[in-house]
């Protein structure tokens, strides 16, 4: 997963990339047969031991999921904290420093 | 098993010690993903499981931000912002989604209200945001124009 926090002022902006498949569980595969749906269902960021961001995500979020969100707080040398949780229980944990 | 009332105490207060362990273990979510409304198969059905009991207004303090035509209905960009004071969630719902409830971000005194996130449409639909401020729901909605549908293959 690719993160990218920037202070701008007192705002610091995050920018994310997780790359995750988000199957929709309405696809069918070559035989007919459906694919079952396999997706984020949540994204937390933490700063300071503070959850700044807290995502609950559909199947209708495109593939390789993007999200930018913004936060006061912070300053440039903060270490944030993203991870998310799919529904078949998958997880991912990334730190990023804001700059 | 016979309980006396002291004993009765006694596994109760066990049992609340172990609940708080549970509640001590690192939580990844503030509200855990609210899957009645991830699955409904209609937009008022998809706001009511979201929003249970609020009323909603249209507002011209919510920006929706969203191309008019998609040319890849896999991957439409959208912004939300808003200078509502209290913000505590942002919703996205996609009309003729399958499922229109697309994303949920809820939000903090700490947080901007301004989120941006990719999603699928699979055909010409009303995009519909809505945010909740001060226990009332305001929306604002838009429509996309989809040129190839985002949910096939």
């Amino acid at each position: 997963m690719k993160i990218k926090a920037s202070a701008k002022g007192d705002v610091i902006k995050v920018k994310m990339l997780i790359g995750h498949i988000m199957e929709t569980g309405r696809r069918k595969d070559a035989d007919g047969k459906l694919i079952p749906g396999h997706f984020i269902t949540e994204v937390t960021v933490v700063h300071k031991g503070v959850t700044v961001f807290h995502a609950q995500l559909g199947p209708a979020v495109s593939k390789d999921p993007y999200l930018a969100f913004a936060f006061k707080g912070g300053v440039a040398g903060d270490k944030i904290t993203v991870s998310w949780i799919d529904n078949k229980g998958e997880t991912e944990t990334s730190e990023s420093v804001i700059r | 098993m016979k309980l006396s009332r002291r004993s009765f105490f006694k596994y109760m207060g066990a049992g609340a010690g172990g609940l708080l362990a549970l509640a001590s273990v690192p939580r990844l979510a503030l509200a855990a993903w609210n899957e009645a409304a991830f699955t409904a198969d209609a937009l008022a059905s998809a706001i009511a499981a979201r929003y249970p009991g609020l009323a909603v207004e249209d507002s011209s303090a919510v920006k929706l931000k969203a191309p008019a035509i998609a040319e890849n209905g896999a991957v439409v960009p959208v912004s939300v912002s808003t200078n509502l004071p209290n913000v505590k969630s942002i919703s996205l719902f996609v009309e003729k989604n399958p499922s229109p409830l697309a994303a949920s971000f809820d939000l903090t005194a700490q947080n901007v209200a301004d989120i941006s996130v990719r999603l699928r449409m699979g055909e010409t639909s009303n995009l519909v945001a809505l945010v909740e401020a001060d226990g009332k729901l305001f929306r604002v909605q838009q429509e996309v124009k989809v040129t190839i549908g985002g949910c096939g293959g």
